[in-house]
Formats: structure tokens, C-alpha cells, sequence
């Protein structure tokens, strides 16, 4: 009788130890920042589950969802609304401000070909840094008024820097600076925290939604979500950016938005466009 | 004797009223705002309004300009719930998000 | 200045199919701006293409139609190298025109 229960016990102190020691490296797993670990298993979630979808279509939202939606974008690319934009944006472009520099003197390769690199984190300044935030800053720089960053302008010069990248691979990189590593998990709890009276995180239409209706739309995935950007978009009768999106997002869960640029905002545009590392730049974009 | 079953009638009818016997006071909506105030100001540190709450707020001050402190306390008391509900969202969310985390 | 209108007009058999993207506000007057202020309607009211002297296509439009509108139809006839000429005309009396070419 003491034997078995000395036994038991030990059973049971060996099981308690064994279960201890797997929750206590379960928890140091998770806790554990593994960026390239998320974005394999974001990939594979979306490629499981539509395993019909070519992986670089999922950067054309709702319209790689739906068969009929996928024809009627087919034609509209033929002649696309984001076409006045797009112009007035490469206008814009080269355009010098009143110093006689140009957006070009701003970034690398003059702002050509490079919208897949953003955002990135800047490591003197120790934040996110997105391409809205830049071209506001080149602006300011060059004693010009920052633009809106939610349409018009914004939208017209990102339009244009998105053009000129079209087809390359979404390539973000996060520095070994824990710094990055904490914007980018920010960036993550943001997109899958539920907000607002309505209780949606982004995740609830994106990750656990795609293809599905919310009203009459049909919910784009998460994977690729900001590679058509910015976007012409109908219901807007107008182009908006990522700024624009993110807010409208917000207060359609009845959730205050927060302001254009704010550190959530930027952080998680910075998660997003990580985890669709690989898949290509298709703006600007329409959308319904 | 009239006089008197007058005064009982107009007592027995205040008490029965559905309103209050005394219309609610300003001091009673301003004791309402600042609780609900207050309650949306830590849901603004939380980052975690809602728009609702706002609303409700708008409301509350709208009708005590009106001098209808009864809707103002109405909407006011609602504000506060609203608010107390972002700041719950807000908390719980703090570790409930992982569960929609994709692993 | 860009002329307003976008046209891709194709020779595909007897048809020639044709599209046009055309900038315009199309503001209905039904719709209030930030300060409450009805826009005034601002749209185009009569849009014409025409293809050796004959009209082979005519809209007329009125507020329901949206911003930049866009049109695709066929007709029958017109070969590649043929002009098409395309107007319009809106409710404040400006137009625009142009003439492409079925490629």
C-alpha cells in the first residue's frame, strides 16, 4: 500500500514535472518573436485553404475568391479607373517642389522600383517607417505642406511608386534589433486584437472570413492584403491609401480610428507586409 | 373638503406618474457625464474607443443644452456602459488575441 | 491637358468592340459636402461615338450614372484604320471630343 502510493506519487510528480516543463517551453516557444516561422504558417494557412488559388492571385483580394468577380476584374483591367490617378501621380512624381529638388532626390534608385522594400524599420529612429510616412517627410524636408495620407495626393504618388514596382516580390526585412522585433509583434497582437462595439479584429473578415460576404462585399485575405495598394475603390468613387483603409476598417467596427501614421498603424502594415513576403507588388489597385 | 380631495388627487397622481416625482436635476446629468467622461478617457489611454460611446456622449450633452436633463442622464448612463464595455474589450483583449492567432 | 476620355476601340471580325473610360464628377446634386452643402449636379448629360459620320452609339445620361464612367459596347461595321469619334456634353454645356483610331 505505501509502496504503490510512493510509486503514484511519483508517477504523479514525474507526470506534474514532465507537463510543467512542456507548458513552461510551450510558453518560451510562443513567447519567442519568430517572424519567419509566422510567415510560413500565414502562407500555408491561405494556400491550405484555398488550394485552387494560384499563390501570386492572392494579391487580387476579393476577386481571387470569386470566379465571376475574377472575369468582371479581368475587363476592368482593361481600362482602369486608377488610370487618372496613376497619372496625375507620375506627374506629381517629377514635379520639383519650390527648392528645385524632387521626390527622386529622396529615396534610393530616385523612388523607382523600390515601393516593395516598404515599410522598413529605420534603426535610428527605432521605428516603423512606411512609404506614406516617407513621402510626407521628403515633403517636409524640402520645406513643402505634408499632403493628407489618406487620398488624393498621397494616393496619386504611391499609385505611381507602386506602378513602377509592379510584378516584384513584397521584400520587408526585419533587422536582429529587438526593437523591430517588438514593431512587428505589435504589429501582429494589432491585427488579430477584436476592436470596436462590433468586436472584429482584423482577423475575423481576413483570416476567418476570405471569400465569404460581409453584406454584399466579399472579403479579401489577409495574404497579400496591401500589395494592391493604393487602391481605386468604388464604394470611395475614388483612390485611397493604406492610411485610408486601416481607418475606414476601424470605424466600420465602430472603433475610433486612430490618427494617419500612428504607431499601430505603421506597425501593422509592417506585419502584414512581412508575412506576404514573396508575393508580388500588383498596384495600384480597384476594388469594388 | 374639495380643496383637500384636490391636493390628495395631485399627490396620489405624482406618486403614481411614471416620471420621476421631481424632473431629474442638472447636477444629477453632470454627476452621469463625468462618470461616463471619465470611464472614455481610460478607454482613450487604452487606444480602444468606440464610436458608439462617442455618440452617446454627443447625445448627452445635446439634450442638457436642450434642458432634457432626463434623456441627457439616459444617454450619459448608456456612455458609461459603452465605455466600460471598451475598456473590458480593451483588457481581455490583451491576451484573448492569441486565440485567433494562425501558429 | 489629357483629354477626358480613354478609348480602346478593336476590329474583332464584322464587330468592333469598344471601350472608353471617361473622367468626369458625375456629381448628382443629391449629395452634401463636409459643410452640409448640396454639390450641385455636374454631369454629362448626351455622350456620342460616331463612325464614318454615323452615330453608333448614344447615351443619354443623367444623375444615376457614377464618376468616371466607364462604357463598353460593340458595333457592327468599322475596320481597323477607320476613325471613331467620340463627345459629350454635360448639364453645364462644356464638352470634350476626340477620335481615335480602330485598331
Amino acid at each position: 500500500m505505501r509502496a504503490r502510493s510512493v510509486l503514484t506519487s511519483a508517477a504523479a510528480a514525474l507526470a506534474f514535472a514532465t507537463l510543467a516543463s512542456l507548458a513552461a517551453s510551450a510558453i518560451a516557444a510562443t513567447d519567442a518573436p519568430d517572424p519567419a516561422a509566422d510567415a510560413k504558417a500565414f502562407k500555408k494557412f491561405f494556400t491550405d485553404k484555398f488550394p485552387k488559388v494560384k499563390v501570386e492571385d492572392f494579391v487580387n483580394g476579393p476577386y481571387s475568391m470569386n470566379e465571376d468577380m475574377h472575369k468582371q476584374w479581368e475587363e476592368k483591367e482593361q481600362f482602369p479607373p486608377y488610370e487618372f490617378a496613376l497619372e496625375a501621380g507620375k506627374e506629381m512624381f517629377s514635379k520639383p517642389f519650390k527648392n528645385g529638388k524632387t521626390y527622386a532626390d529622396c529615396f534610393a534608385n530616385g523612388g523607382i522600383g523600390i515601393r516593395q522594400n516598404y515599410p522598413y524599420f529605420d534603426e535610428k529612429e527605432g521605428k516603423v517607417v512606411t512609404l506614406e510616412l516617407a513621402l510626407n517627410r521628403c515633403r517636409e524636408a524640402n520645406g513643402e505642406q505634408p499632403y493628407s495620407y489618406v487620398k488624393d495626393e498621397m494616393a496619386s504618388l504611391t499609385a505611381y511608386m507602386a506602378f513602377t514596382s509592379r510584378g516584384k516580390p513584397m521584400d520587408i526585412k526585419i533587422p536582429s534589433d529587438p526593437r523591430a522585433l517588438a514593431a512587428y509583434e505589435n504589429g501582429k497582437r494589432y491585427f488579430y486584437t477584436r476592436r470596436g462595439q462590433l468586436n472584429f479584429s482584423c482577423a475575423t473578415c481576413h483570416v476567418q472570413s476570405p471569400g465569404e460576404r460581409i453584406r454584399a462585399e466579399i472579403l479579401a485575405p489577409a495574404y497579400g492584403i496591401l500589395n494592391a495598394m493604393p487602391i481605386y475603390r468604388s464604394e470611395w468613387n475614388g483612390m485611397g491609401t493604406i492610411s485610408r483603409r486601416f481607418i475606414t476598417c476601424n470605424s466600420q467596427t465602430r472603433a475610433v480610428p486612430l490618427e494617419p501614421q500612428s504607431d499601430e498603424y505603421r506597425d501593422v502594415e509592417y506585419f502584414l507586409s512581412y508575412v506576404a513576403n514573396g508575393l508580388p507588388i500588383s498596384g495600384p489597385g480597384a476594388r469594388p | 373638503m374639495s380643496m383637500m380631495r384636490n391636493t390628495l388627487l395631485a399627490s396620489v397622481l405624482l406618486m403614481a406618474g411614471a416620471v420621476p416625482a421631481f424632473a431629474a436635476s442638472e447636477a444629477d446629468y453632470k454627476t452621469a457625464l463625468s462618470a461616463a467622461e471619465a470611464a472614455e478617457q481610460q478607454a482613450g489611454q487604452l487606444r480602444n474607443k468606440w464610436t458608439t460611446t462617442e455618440a452617446q456622449l454627443a447625445a448627452a450633452k445635446k439634450a442638457a443644452t436642450a434642458g432634457d436633463f432626463d434623456a441627457a442622464i439616459k444617454a450619459a448612463t448608456e456612455a458609461e456602459a459603452l465605455a466600460k464595455a471598451s475598456i473590458f474589450q480593451a483588457t481581455s483583449e490583451k491576451e484573448r488575441w492569441k486565440d485567433l492567432e494562425i501558429r | 491637358m489629357a483629354s477626358s476620355i480613354r478609348v480602346r476601340a478593336t476590329a474583332n471580325g464584322d464587330l468592333t468592340d469598344v471601350q472608353a473610360l471617361i473622367q468626369h464628377p458625375m456629381d448628382s446634386g443629391f449629395v452634401k459636402d463636409a459643410q452640409g452643402q448640396l454639390i450641385p449636379p455636374h454631369f454629362i448629360q448626351q455622350l456620342t461615338f460616331e463612325h464614318n459620320g454615323k452615330t453608333v452609339f448614344l447615351a443619354d445620361w443623367g444623375p444615376a450614372v457614377s464618376k468616371d464612367p466607364y462604357v463598353k459596347f460593340s458595333f457592327k461595321g468599322g475596320a481597323k484604320g477607320d476613325d471613331l469619334k467620340i463627345s459629350w456634353v454635360d448639364n453645364k454645356g462644356a464638352t470634350d471630343t476626340t477620335t481615335a483610331k480602330i485598331g
